[in-house]
């Protein structure tokens, strides 16, 4: 961790650290605490940044408060498939980010997916890097069943299990082994009955859910009780939930957002869209103003849609739209 | 020659598995060689043999699966030598649950899917636990939560394996877990090597080709299931019948 100190700034630091300010303090470096922008190696020279990352891991093996927690995710370009270097050298999401992903079939978007699953060192068909929170990470990230970096949503998934959604998802916060499971249970329910719009009982079998109430659960549940930072989340465009509140949801639990989408609502809702052809991320693009603009026109297509489908239920015709 | 063998149940994907895993070897310019074991039938060396991978194959018959395997690996790997393979696979079923092709200092993979239910991690013992590493496949149709339960089971069973996701279909995590095959121990014969759990026990008269039932014409290594039946009850006749 040492070595990616000098790269934080003084805010970051003193946020995820706060004993260090007083370490700092105590150094004769309280003034830096003046400049919450700058970067730790912009004040301090190699020496006291040893001392201070030092301190900061006996710290946390004494608290016991190891900071597993991942904030950020970046990737650092590899090659082409013609063995061409990757336009886009360096993408690093945070945690709240929504990141588009698009491009043609074939164009390399699970490749890239499975390189931040894999967290790729160079080692992979691409030779992309992956690093978490800075970092090269190591190999409990590949191999261990708490540390998976990517929980996948997906159109084709279903329940297998023969059990009530209580029974459920109190089976995964068990083998999670999560404090306060009930509380998390009821907060999961809650959600997936916003996101779903038809409520569903807690002692409901998971295997008699309807299509939108599935995606609900697993978007709540995944959201609350998945160890992973990243989602991704693969064509949910036609699941009948509401999109905009799963997005909120994953963000408020501090989940890094993928999805691999052409659907243009979702598409535009996102922060940045990662642009993938021939195997590499040719560009990364943010929704422009125009295109804001007509996320509003867009969602009131929507609306409209869903009003006529809502029509379709209830047995009414559509000679007028 | 690098040596895997690889064990699962029935339909978990071991052969889909091995195909995808194999190809990154072969294009990077590695022979490649399975040998496959089953019971009575199969036809998967039309697989392999479709994508340009060496095979032989092995049907015990009537014989037990697993001590047909043990007693043939040593001649499996002489063929593989012979055939100058660069990474030789062994696929065997565990067809009773008790099986477990393992052999120490040899890389060993079990292959176990997500849709056999939460309780198969323990129900299928030793080829699970005496791996090295588990590959879990049919991920993409289950929910993100039945995976992590269920790889905690999996875990819990074996909390030293290193454990993978791959899709049989597409072939995700297949590049992955090729770079674990290429890591595995060079191995010129596994004469003398030890099993890393023993074979299934059986030696009675059904071994031997008995088929008629009861007590009777039961020899050898025979265990009753507790059943609090009363005394006197034989198992070839009426409750307290006698003669």
């Amino acid at each position: 961790m040492s070595q990616n100190l000098e790269s934080l700034t003084v805010e970051t630091v003193f946020s995820r650290w706060p004993f260090a300010q007083q370490h700092l303090a105590e150094a004769g470096l309280a003034d830096i605490a003046d400049k919450p922008e700058a970067t730790l190696s912009e004040l301090l020279d190699a020496g006291q940044l040893e001392i201070l990352g030092n301190f900061i891991s006996v710290m946390e093996d004494f608290l016991g408060t190891k900071d597993e927690k991942v904030h950020e995710v970046t990737i650092l370009g590899g090659r082409a498939k013609d063995g061409s270097d990757e336009p886009v050298r360096e993408l690093t999401v945070s945690v709240g980010d929504v990141v588009c992903i698009v491009g043609p079939t074939g164009s390399g978007k699970s490749r890239l997916l499975a390189d931040i699953e894999w967290v790729a060192r160079g080692d992979t068909p691409t030779g992309r890097h992956v690093r978490v929170n800075g970092e090269v990470p190591g190999d409990k990230w590949r191999f261990s069943s708490e540390h998976k970096l990517v929980a996948q949503l997906s159109q084709n998934m279903n329940f297998v299990m023969d059990l009530s959604v209580e029974e459920f998802l109190n089976l995964h916060a068990e083998s999670r082994q999560v404090g306060d499971p009930e509380e998390k249970i009821k907060r999961i329910w809650n959600w997936a009955n916003e996101l779903a719009g038809e409520p569903f009982a807690l002692d409901t079998p998971v295997t008699s859910l309807s299509g939108g109430q599935s995606r609900a659960l697993m978007i709540a549940d995944t959201a609350v009780l998945s160890a992973s930072p990243v989602v991704l989340i693969d064509e949910i465009e036609n699941a009948g939930i509401d999109r905009q509140q799963a997005l909120d949801i994953l963000i408020r639990e501090e989940k890094i957002v993928l999805m691999a989408t052409h659907d243009p609502i979702l598409a535009l809702m996102g922060d940045k869209r990662v642009i993938i052809k021939s195997g590499a991320m040719q560009k990364v693009i943010e929704p422009s103003e125009k295109e804001k603009a007509n996320l509003t026109e867009l969602r009131a297509m929507d609306e409209k849609l869903m009003g006529l489908r809502h029509r379709l239920r209830m047995g009414e015709r559509l000679d007028e739209i | 020659m690098r040596f895997v063998t690889v064990s699962g149940p029935p339909s978990s994907g071991k052969t889909a598995v091995i195909i995808k895993t194999l190809e990154h070897l072969q294009k990077a310019g590695q022979k490649v060689g399975v040998v496959k074991f089953d019971c009575l039938f199969t036809d998967d060396d039309e697989l392999f043999r479709k994508n340009g991978i060496i095979v032989r194959k092995g049907l015990a018959g009537a014989l037990c699966p697993d001590h047909y395997f043990v007693s043939n690996v040593e001649e499996c790997v002489q063929w593989g030598l012979q055939e100058g393979l660069d990474v030789l696979v062994s696929e065997s079923a565990g067809l009773c649950n008790r099986c477990s092709p393992h052999i120490r200092e040899v890389l060993a993979l079990c292959v176990i899917d997500n849709l056999s239910g939460i309780g198969t991690p323990k129900k299928i013992g030793p080829m699970l636990k005496a791996a090295d590493v588990v590959v879990i496949t049919k991920g993409d149709i289950v929910s993100q939560a039945e995976r992590e339960v269920f790889a905690a089971r999996v875990h819990m069973v074996n909390t030293k394996a290193r454990l993978l996701h791959v899709n049989g279909i597409t072939g995700q995590g297949s590049f992955e877990l090729s770079t674990l095959w290429t890591e595995a121990e060079d191995t010129a014969t596994v004469e003398g090597k030890k099993l890393r759990f023993s074979m299934p026990a059986a030696l009675c008269s059904y071994c031997l080709g008995e088929t008629r039932i009861g007590s009777d014409y039961q020899m050898g290594n025979v265990r009753k299931i507790d059943l609090d039946l009363p005394t006197g009850f034989k198992t070839d006749g009426a409750p307290g019948a006698s003669e």
